[in-house]
């Protein structure tokens, strides 16, 4: 390589130094900066012109002065080596080992901001992902290629439901070729430490790759982390034919780095702060999930996030539903009454659902069931509202009924242990022992075949 | 194609997707390409020698001091023969053939011509014109059959007319052919062929205006039932995520009775355009039988693509709708969505540092998006037909608010809004259109077209159901403060009426092969019915008769399933189902007739 150094650093704010009079360097380049200690820190050129270059710097300006600072431009947009020796190995945000092992040797070097996949080139996702949860597999459907995110809030179980799904995530024939790629960004050691045992405990560790960035790791860092996780994944699907399950978390910490360099440059805020192109930004990282064609691998992604005050309709949480092919909600009010995984199912969808599942991929009566269900907890909750007003002794007995149908359907639908692991046959039989407590003209969301077959009280 | 010598620059300054160029002549709006990688871009802006460009592609490892052209052209579309059925990038590139060309993702710099050149098409020349005619522009040379379901007319350009010196018989041509000559009035020779270009951000001309007159039939129940949107209309879906804009979007683009259908994914999911992709082929159009790709056209900028292609996307799609009205058809555009052509506004404008003023969009929003939804319209052509374009965009709004600022502007211009509500959604009541917050400015045009081809009785039925939904939401503030017991028997046969007609007429099930497609006659028919019974009902609550009784008869479960159980060309079934109901009313009203006549 033979990159030069320049001494003309010429101002440092925030996480930004501006270097002027180098020739013609490239927007996106690398950027090695020396200070007066002699260490080293990185950066990305973010504009430049004929005149100066603006560099973000990973780590930070401070303690740097603008006498003593070299800056070297590496000639190549920000990149990671891929072999297959990347599973079982741990990274930061900037693709350098943080397992106190050697760095990754190959003569395959991707640059981290892939092109977009041409819709040409995708198939469509419909192949149905067993999770062994019953709010997941029976009425949220995970497929092949899906992005599906957890919104989630400050003290709910996220990461003990990510981990449960990468557990007992698999295909209803085969379990073959199947790789994890974690991305942490802004976690704190607990949370990086628990999804490490967990790993080891399940034993994919050796089928994992993980990206951790601390939380008390450089904020920048967090913008190129999931970009190196998806370029791994990548490489995993559609390289090595494996079928990869990509857990990020969490993507509020991903955004508020963002807003961070966002305001240090002085772009315009939007929403809250956070610049215009948040959703351009995310679905940058969203949409590098899916199959391809004549590809054997494919990416599912499930980022997890934390809702802001547990509001929904924050930026992050609503840009991220734009994006996303539905969402899993989790839900406080559940979450205090002692159920797990407090799934609320109301605001949860799975969009690519309805493709994946039904005759042919799980069982026929299935999607009919996930919608009755759905009905009717929706009614039981307003029921439940009522009863709250005018208590429960002023109910009919049809409304006694919904209110009864709500408890059982958290109590044994929505309420699992950790290790349970449901088969998609248990989930929708134990759905029709709840259906069940409704009389068969209730239930006009299921066909009268359905009823007939599966209903308990019909003849 | 352009022999005129390229002007020459070069790069200055690279922000993103803005890059500031040094390129003397160049005029505004002007295509440029762009470093070694030849990028395509648009300039924005003028100042002195320097411009300003958008880059629809990304500006990674590009250089000041690398090499600038300018084209000497704005961003233009071809339009010919081979749109339909295809797929195209958000400044008309090939998609499927990017794809054989060069694999899984869009390389940078790769613009193959979006029309296939290698093809030939059969072209039949217009019977009416002669050599040494007189033509004006838009008039009709002549037909191709594009595919099964189109037959493609071939159009003088907006910008010639003359005489007509020469036309090419009929037969096989390539679309760089010449089939026609035509001495315009400077007596300049134009060589036309089966295709010509045209500038995306200027409307094609017509004759004039028209009313719209006939509504557009989409098969939704409660679309057209209850919002109707006329050809030639406006229309926006707004809704926050997950309340289905995208399913009500390809239930329109799958049953709509448009003859050209133009779907523009904005910013939006890739997998929801695989879906498109998959699915029309297989899927029949109702009224042709051919599959619907045979008259769709998909332009799709994804989420992740460059945010400046995004924003000429919508151009483009709305260019290729007009140009098959001046052709003489009623042409769909759907763009899903808005409100991300309004960020990728945002974000140049935030680039250029312009003066946000509403949430960061800059302060001429409301004049763009006016603008472009002004393009949609019935016109009578140049070539004195009739053609429509019928404009439908999807809104995101963040939050679910309407009240932000691209929600407001759009419901400012357009005559039809159909509301998403979140509420809805998650009772997964579908399609989750708030019959609250909708509304359509045409209604009375669509009842003449209703009682004169379906039923006098429409306009009356559709109120009375309205009339209904607006009873039963303030009965349930009642029933929510103090119970179901506070109520009447009439007032809960409101109740159970409004169940009925949100059950039995407004949901539907976009994934049941039956319930998908209501034919007009059946939307009237289950409407009807479902009024009727509730008619005689509420005459059998007058004579005293309890409400549960009513509420327990086996007929009403049967009365919600109606829709899937019958077809739209199963209306006698339907008719004699209703002769059954009515009868079942009947049999009681004679019961407590009887009973009222003997002494308690």
């Amino acid at each position: 390589m033979s990159a030069k150094e320049y001494r003309t650093a010429s101002s440092a704010r925030g996480g930004l130094l501006t270097v002027a009079n180098v020739p013609n360097i490239a927007f996106g380049d690398r950027v090695h900066i020396r200070d007066q200690q002699g260490n080293t820190r990185n950066g990305q050129v973010i504009r430049s012109s004929d005149e100066e270059v603006l560099i973000q710097v990973f780590e930070g300006t401070s303690e740097l002065d603008l006498e003593s600072t070299w800056v070297r431009f590496l000639d190549e947009p920000v990149e990671i080596a891929l072999s297959p020796e990347i599973l079982g190995r741990i990274f930061n945000g900037l693709g350098e080992p943080r397992d106190y092992r050697p760095p990754i040797v190959s003569s395959l070097r991707r640059s981290i901001s892939a092109a977009a996949f041409n819709p040409a080139a995708r198939t469509y996702p419909k192949e149905f992902i067993q999770t062994g949860i019953s709010t997941i597999d029976g009425l949220n459907s995970l497929v092949r290629g899906q992005k599906l995110p957890i919104f989630s809030a400050s003290g709910l179980p996220h990461n003990r439901l990510a981990a449960q799904i990468v557990r007992q995530a698999k295909l209803p024939d085969d379990d073959s070729r199947f790789s994890v790629v974690f991305a942490a960004m802004g976690v704190s050691y607990a949370d990086a430490r628990f999804f490490q045992e967990e790993f080891a405990s399940s034993g994919v560790l050796g089928n994992v790759v993980m990206f951790v960035n601390m939380a008390d790791d450089p904020p920048v860092e967090r913008l190129t982390l999931p970009r190196m996780a998806l370029t791994a994944a990548e490489y995993l699907a559609f390289d090595l034919d494996r079928h990869v399950l990509v857990v990020m978390t969490d993507m509020t910490h991903y955004a508020e780095a963002l807003r961070e360099v966002a305001t240090a440059k002085g772009d315009v805020p939007a929403r809250k702060g956070y610049p215009g192109y948040l959703y351009s930004d995310l679905a940058e990282i969203y949409e590098r999930s899916g199959r391809i064609k004549d590809r054997h691998g494919s990416i599912t992604l499930v980022p997890v996030l934390s809702m802001p005050s547990d509001d929904i309709t924050h930026p992050i949480p609503d840009l991220t539903g734009y994006i996303t092919e539905g969402q899993i909600v989790l839900s406080r009010e559940l979450h205090n009454q002692g159920i797990y995984p407090p799934v609320h199912i109301s605001p949860s969808l799975s969009r690519l659902m309805k493709d994946g599942i039904g005759k042919d991929f799980t069982r026929e009566d299935h999607p009919h069931v996930s919608n009755q269900l759905y009905a009717l907890y929706a009614r039981a909750l307003e029921t439940r509202n009522l009863a709250s007003i005018i208590g429960a002794d002023e109910l009919s007995t049809r409304d006694r009924r919904y209110l009864e149908f709500a408890d059982a359907f958290e109590n044994r639908f929505v309420r699992q242990s950790e290790d349970e692991d449901r088969s998609i046959e248990e989930t929708l039989n134990l759905s029709w022992d709840l259906l069940s407590t409704f009389p068969s003209q209730a239930l006009t969301r299921v066909n009268e075949t359905e009823i007939a077959k599966y209903h308990r009280q019909s003849v | 194609m352009n022999t005129i010598s390229n002007k020459k620059g070069k790069i200055k300054d690279i922000n993103g997707p803005i890059v500031t160029i040094e390129l003397p002549g160049v005029q505004n709006g002007e295509q440029v390409r762009i470093g070694s990688l030849g990028l395509y871009g648009e300039v924005i802006s003028l100042e002195g020698n320097e411009a300003l460009a958008q880059i629809y592609e990304s500006t990674e490892m590009v250089r000041p001091g690398e090499p600038v052209e300018g084209l000497g052209h704005p961003l233009s579309v071809e339009l010919g023969p081979g749109l339909i059925g295809g797929i195209f990038d958000g400044v008309q590139r090939p998609l499927e053939a990017m794809f054989l060309k060069a694999g899984d993702q869009i390389p940078r710099g790769l613009s193959p011509l979006p029309l296939d050149r290698d093809k030939t098409w059969h072209f039949v020349p217009s019977e009416n014109l002669e050599p040494n005619m007189p033509i004006i522009n838009g008039a009709v040379l002549g037909k191709v059959q594009e595919t099964e379901t189109v037959e493609h007319r071939i159009l003088v350009p907006p910008n010639i007319s003359g005489e007509l010196i020469e036309l090419a018989p009929e037969g096989d041509y390539h679309l760089e052919e010449s089939i026609g000559q035509v001495r315009d009035q400077q007596g300049e020779i134009h060589h036309l062929k089966l295709y010509h270009r045209w500038p995306v951000r200027r409307p094609r001309p017509y004759q004039s205006r028209d009313n719209g007159i006939e509504p557009l039939i989409t098969g939704q129940r409660i679309l057209d039932t209850f919002f109707p949107l006329l050809k030639g209309s406006k229309c926006a879906v707004p809704g926050p995520f997950g309340a289905g804009k995208t399913v009500v979007q390809h239930q329109v683009a799958r049953w709509a009775n448009a003859d050209i259908v133009i779907y523009v994914g904005c910013g939006e999911r890739g997998n929801e355009l695989v879906d498109v992709l998959d699915s029309f082929p297989k899927l029949k159009d109702p009224y042709t039988g051919r599959p619907l790709m045979d008259r769709t056209l998909l332009i799709a900028n994804t989420s992740n693509m460059p945010v400046v292609a995004r924003e000429a996307s919508i151009y483009v799609g709305i260019t290729i709708a007009e140009y098959y009205r001046d052709q003489g058809y009623d042409v769909v555009m759907l763009a899903d969505s808005t409100s991300r052509w309004a960020e990728a506004l945002r974000e140049v404008s935030g680039r250029l540092g312009q003066m946000p003023v509403e949430e960061g969009y800059p302060a001429y929003l409301a004049s763009r998006l006016a603008a472009f939804y002004e393009r949609a319209g019935r016109v009578d052509t140049m070539d004195s037909g009739k053609g429509s374009v019928t404009l439908i965009g999807a809104v995101s709004p963040p939050g679910g608010d309407f009240s932000e600022p691209v929600t407001s502007h759009t419901k400012e211009i357009i005559q039809t809004f159909w509301a998403l509500s979140k509420e809805l959604a998650d009772a997964r009541h579908y399609p989750a259109i708030d019959w609250v917050d909708s509304f359509s400015a045409d209604v009375s045009t669509a009842a003449e077209w209703w009682h004169e081809n379906i039923d006098r009785g429409w306009e009356k039925r559709r109120s009375q159901a309205l009339g209904m939904l607006a009873r039963d939401a303030e009965l349930s503030r009642i029933v929510n403060l103090v119970g179901p017991e506070a109520l009447s028997s009439a007032q809960r046969w409101v109740l159970e009426g409004a169940a009925l007609i949100k059950e039995g007429v407004l949901q539907q099930s976009a994934l049941d092969p039956v319930d998908t497609f209501s034919s007009p006659e059946k939307q009237f028919m289950l409407l009807d019915l479902i009024l009727s019974v509730y008619d005689a009902g509420a005459d059998l609550i007058e004579l005293g008769v309890p409400v549960q009784e009513l509420s327990e008869m086996s007929v009403l479960a049967r009365l919600r399933r109606c829709k899937e159980l019958y077809d739209s060309n199963q209306i006698e079934q339907l008719k004699a189902f209703r002769e059954e109901a009515l009868n079942d009313f009947k049999e009681i009203h004679s019961e407590y007739a009887q009973r009222g006549e003997q002494p308690a």
